[in-house]
């Protein structure tokens, strides 16, 4: 096997060993540290001799690990003469605990960045260092970071799957952080959601259809990634995209996944956006869009959740069915503390014609502008009016 | 999370400082430049056992502005100044959940002791970083 092949093999493999070890009955923190030095091991000997079972070679380095550093904590236990008392073995049924894991490290208790780290290292199969690298921080930090989340999740019981909401919205994070490094966490994400829709498939009360929803949201904007930015790094907003560079293959299985999510008729939130990221990218020109769907589609959006991210994209849409004004007026019972306020309302006064607005509030967005990208992009929108007038 | 710079100015510039506090460190006792020196140290270790510590760094106080000198010539220097208004003594990164996060560990690093082992009350000028974009925000 050469190295990235044992790197795909033993990440999948991963959250099945640890769901094999958790189920035995081992204790979560140990099992998992014990899977990840089991995973080290594999990507150092794998590649000069690949075992016939890969997945048995896991489980039997991994159990191993988790006997010595039971030891170790049984030995550090006597020593404060508080020896507990050993786990109960509890069943070994083979089966995918991917959702049981996912919801442990997603668990309510854990922030956002906790719950990134744990799942990443738990269920992405990543290693602490390649986890610091894609969030640039040092790895002591992250450890600490993963250490700290296990610590406040344990003696949580590890039987029946947690809110698969607050899984979907920690996967929609990793998806959305863009960073892009040795790790590409677009790619992690869907991964994980795909690994997550095939075993909560199989699983007796049916899958949530917002599963699929993100998974195929997902999809429909990574297929668009090659068109996001020019050679030197700069963004390039959807309706200058160079439609060419888009992935079609992965726009078809997008909108595959989102069809057969929406045929379960029970909408929500992550539907809702796939299908307005399918509406984009089911015009061959910007110019074709269908934005009175869109509009729709955002209506439905705002019944399902109070995001005022959504309000304000949906007086993009007013915009460009009913016209700029009509933007301008929805964007009006719009949150100005949001901070791409004044890239729409900057968008739609240029569509008004009223070029000394659209400039100051290009201005403002600029000043506003949360990534260096954007923000580059919002002066150069100011400046290229500036010199149009 | 957010990434944000913590920036210790020498005492020159800034918002007025609390009344007694501004005695410079060559002023305080060993004792309390070592005490103060330890704290600094701890808070740096507590951020890494939080999952927030990203890196710091102290700088000379002495620094050269420098500039293009035109094609084919050396750069062009000048300073170092000495009455500069305002001098970066020190930075560090940290990596938090939420701005009221980053204020909470501004406020305790300007907790520093100093003369008499009494909080500093030093001003910190905090800076957020600009991000990655984010894919999704149509």
């Amino acid at each position: 096997m050469d190295h990235d092949a044992v790197n795909d093999r033993v990440r999948t493999l991963a959250p099945q060993v640890l769901g094999v070890l958790v189920r035995r009955g081992a204790d979560f923190a140990t099992a998992e540290d014990a899977v990840q030095e089991a995973l080290i091991e594999a990507v150092r000997h794998w590649p000069d001799e690949a075992p016939d079972d890969p997945k048995a070679w896991l489980l039997r380095v991994a159990g191993r690990k988790l006997i010595d550093l039971q030891r170790s904590e049984a030995a550090r236990r006597r020593r404060e003469e508080r020896l507990g008392d050993e786990p109960p073995q509890g069943p070994t049924e083979q089966s995918d605990d991917t959702l049981l894991l996912l919801s442990r490290c997603c668990h309510p208790a854990l922030s956002p960045a906790s719950a990134i780290a744990l799942t990443l290292r738990a269920v992405g199969g990543l290693t602490t260092a390649q986890i610091a690298r894609a969030f640039l921080v040092p790895e002591a930090t992250m450890a600490q970071r993963i250490s700290r989340a296990k610590r406040t999740i344990t003696g949580e019981r590890f039987d029946t799957p947690g809110d698969v909401r607050a899984v979907l919205h920690v996967l929609y994070l990793i998806f959305n952080e863009g960073f892009t490094g040795e790790i590409s966490l677009a790619d992690e994400a869907i991964r994980l959601t795909r690994q997550l829709t095939v075993s909560s498939a199989a699983r007796p009360e049916g899958a949530d259809p917002e599963i699929a929803g993100l998974l195929a949201l997902m999809l429909l904007h990574h297929a668009r990634r090659g068109a996001r930015y020019t050679a030197s790094g700069e963004l390039v907003p959807l309706d200058e995209q160079d439609r060419t560079l888009w992935d079609t293959a992965m726009i078809t299985e997008g909108v595959d996944v989102l069809q057969t999510a929406l045929s379960r008729d029970h909408l929500g939130q992550y539907q809702a956006q796939a299908a307005i990221a399918a509406l984009h990218d089911d015009a061959p020109v910007a110019a074709e869009t269908d934005w009175p769907q869109i509009l729709q589609w955002y209506d439905e959006l705002a019944g399902l959740t109070d995001s005022p991210v959504v309000a304000l994209n949906r007086a993009v849409a007013v915009g460009q069915v009913d016209g700029p004004r009509a933007g301008l007026a929805a964007l009006a019972d719009v949150d100005p503390g949001l901070s791409r306020w004044d890239a729409v309302a900057a968008h739609l006064y240029e569509r008004a014609d009223d070029t000394e607005l659209a400039v100051r509030h290009y201005t403002s967005a600029a000043d506003r502008a949360t990534s260096a990208a954007e923000r580059t992009h919002l002066i150069k929108q100011a400046a290229r009016l500036r010199a149009g007038r | 999370m957010a990434k944000y710079l913590l920036l210790k100015h020498y005492r020159r510039g800034g918002p007025e400082w609390v009344p007694g506090t501004d005695v410079p460190m060559d002023q305080w006792s060993p004792q309390e430049i070592t005490e103060h020196i330890d704290y600094m140290r701890r808070f740096a270790e507590k951020l890494t056992e939080s999952g927030e510590f990203v890196g710091e760094g102290a700088l000379s106080p002495e620094g050269t502005f420098v500039r293009y000198g035109g094609e084919g010539r050396p750069p062009v220097t000048d300073g170092p100044f000495a009455e500069t208004k305002d001098l970066i003594a020190g930075w560090m990164i940290i990596d938090v959940e939420s701005q009221e996060r980053a204020y909470e560990a501004a406020a305790e690093l300007s907790a520093a002791p100093g003369v008499g082992g009494k909080p500093i009350y030093e001003w910190l000028e905090v800076r957020p970083f600009l991000g990655e974009d984010l894919t999704i925000s149509e």
